[in-house]
């Protein structure tokens, strides 16, 4: 359950406590985020099934497994945008089931949240998708705005498409802005889906460094859902491995690398074969293709 | 026997549970309005502009046809009692009173209401909607209501377009064509049409304004998030619009004579 934690690591963890000091939270907690028993299922398919996990503060943890484990379902309920049918989801020691909407939103300023397919807002351009949620919530200067806004977007190395309409972009461009966006509030809690998705090797070299910069520069906790084993090794302090519902491995890369488990084993060198169905669900093949429902 | 009162049982709790829905939904909408207006409203001007700017050539296109055809229809029927002179008053009375408004709330529903529907329910499939709650920002009171109130301020300005490009109309059909005199066509309508009728006329497109931006939010924000369901709620748009429109010009109608 708990992850290696690098000398880098706790020297990071001294710093976030000593805002937690100043933040006067009685228990100072490694732990920023913590699931509890969660249950969660679509339809009759329980997607979620007494799921334990932490995420530490100051650190980059990365949730991996198989297409349609739920890993981007898990996102939606820390953010609480979907509901837990049992367990409990604490943030910096919160309940989060039990704040209002007006508590909700303040935690929320608290995440910046790269979505898996960019969600820009399509009716406007770059920069003012960037500058969104500043201009929703500070007052800040136009002169101002333009400034953060532009050093963001130089971060992603899109400076030059601020002008530039959401649908005139290529998708790993469009990811790059949202990314931009999720930065731009500088929020404690930076949440990737798929960050790495789209990306030429280039610009994944960058967003890699990116990511990894802020998290230690910044003291920023972050969250990477990913497939892609080889990056994430580069990136993550602690991994976690999502399969049936549970958490089935977790650690740091290395650990998963060298672990014994068949799954994981599979996961990580990418094998077909093995505890992890590379198929959803169905009835038998043989049986479908030739039984009466053909016709 | 059983099973069909299960079916009926089933329909009305379905609707009766919409309907609440719809209500609640109603509220929110109100309920964030009044700040929406004071503190942004740069982006309710915006809608204005988009549902009712861009609205103007359809309005005004049909308003000048309708008119046309009330004048065409007032002067052969008037005349067969050499009524001629009364032209201006029927086609004045047809316009303020019923088509204006009804005219204009159809004609709404399909340009600018359909618009809102596909847009909303287009962001709510490409999770704009959701990112816009992990922002911390609400989207019903950042997207929904800068769109209804930009469809309840501009139905009654287009209904007013509507009924005055219309008067147009009657008039090049009365006086132009047919050789109705020109004062007698336009003192008839001084005399006859009174202020009661004029706000009737007002009244209806408010309400019609109304129901047509609010059914054409909610289907958007209700739509299922993908390309078909967009596609299906932006025609139950027009649809339930067109019913809602002329029910409630009954009712009004009824209600005020
Ligand atoms: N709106 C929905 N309604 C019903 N089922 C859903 C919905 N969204 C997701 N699911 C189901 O929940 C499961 C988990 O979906 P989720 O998007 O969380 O997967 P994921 O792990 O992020 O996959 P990927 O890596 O492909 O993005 C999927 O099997 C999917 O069928
Ligand atoms: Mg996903």
């Amino acid at each position: 359950m708990l992850c290696y934690a690098g000398p880098a690591s706790l020297a990071r963890a001294q710093t976030s406590a000593e805002e937690q000091t100043r933040n006067t939270v009685n228990e100072i907690s490694d732990n920023l985020i913590e699931i509890h028993d969660l249950k969660f299922s679509r339809g009759h398919r329980a997607i979620f099934d007494g799921l334990n996990l932490v995420i530490k503060r100051g650190q980059v943890t990365a949730l991996m497994g198989p297409s349609g484990t739920g890993k981007t379902t898990l996102l939606r309920l820390i953010t609480r945008q979907l509901i837990p049918e049992h367990g409990t989801i604490h943030v910096d020691g919160v309940d989060i089931s039990t704040l209002n909407m007006s508590e909700l939103y303040r935690l929320r300023q608290r995440f910046g949240m790269l979505f898996q397919n960019g969600a820009l807002l399509t009716d406007l351009n770059v920069f003012e998708n960037v500058a969104f949620p500043l201009r929703e919530h500070t007052k800040l200067t136009n002169r101002l705005i333009r400034h953060v806004v532009l050093t963001k977007l130089h971060a992603v190395g899109l400076r030059g498409a601020a002008d530039m309409m959401p649908a005139e972009l290529s998708g790993g461009m469009a990811r790059r802005v949202a990314l931009a966006r999720a930065m731009v509030m500088d929020p404690d809690i930076l949440i990737y889906d798929e960050p790495f998705v789209g990306l030429d090797p280039i610009s994944m070299g960058v967003i890699v460094r990116l990511v990894r910069r802020m998290n230690d520069a910044l003291g920023i906790t972050s969250v990477i859902v990913s497939h892609d084993v080889a990056e994430v090794s580069t990136v993550a302090d602690c991994s976690f491995l999502i399969s049936h519902g549970k958490v089935a491995a977790s650690g740091s890369p290395d650990e998963l690398r060298l672990a014994k488990s068949d799954l994981v084993r599979q996961f990580m060198h990418g094998m077909a074969d093995g505890p992890v169905a590379f198929h959803f669900d169905a009835p038998g093949y043989e049986e479908q293709l030739l039984g009466r429902d053909a016709e | 026997m059983t099973a069909l009162f299960r079916e009926i049982y089933n329909a009305v709790t379905e609707f009766l549970r919409t309907f609440g829905a719809f209500q609640l939904f109603f509220l929110r909408l109100l309920r964030h309005s009044p700040g929406m207006l004071v503190s942004r409203f740069d982006l309710v001007v915006m809608q204005v502009f988009n549902s009712g700017a861009l609205s103007l050539v359809i309005i005004m296109v049909s308003g000048l046809f309708v008119g046309g055809v009330l004048g065409l229809q007032g002067y052969s029927n008037l005349s067969r009692f050499n009524a001629e002179d009364w032209t201006g008053v029927a086609a004045a009375f047809g316009l303020v009173k019923e088509l204006g408004p009804v005219i204009t709330a159809l004609l709404f529903a399909g340009r600018a209401g359909t618009a809102l529907t596909s847009e909303i329910g287009l962001m709510k499939a490409t999770d704009q909607l959701s990112a816009m709650e992990m922002m911390a920002v609400n989207p019903v009171r950042r997207v929904l209501v800068p769109r209804f109130l930009g469809g309840v301020i501009a139905m009654p300005l287009l209904a007013a377009i509507f009924s005055a490009v219309g008067m147009f109309g009657a008039h090049l059909v009365g006086v132009e064509m047919f050789g109705v005199d020109v004062g007698s066509f336009w003192q008839q309508i001084q005399l006859t049409v009174e202020l009661d009728d004029v706000k009737e006329g007002i009244f209806k497109s408010i309400v019609f304004g109304v129901a047509a931006s609010l059914i054409a939010v909610w289907e958007g924000y209700n739509a299922i998030p993908t390309a078909e369901g967009v596609g299906r709620a932006t025609t139950r748009t027009v649809v339930i619009t067109a019913i809602a429109v002329l029910v409630f010009d009954f009712m009004i109608t009824a209600a005020m004579i």
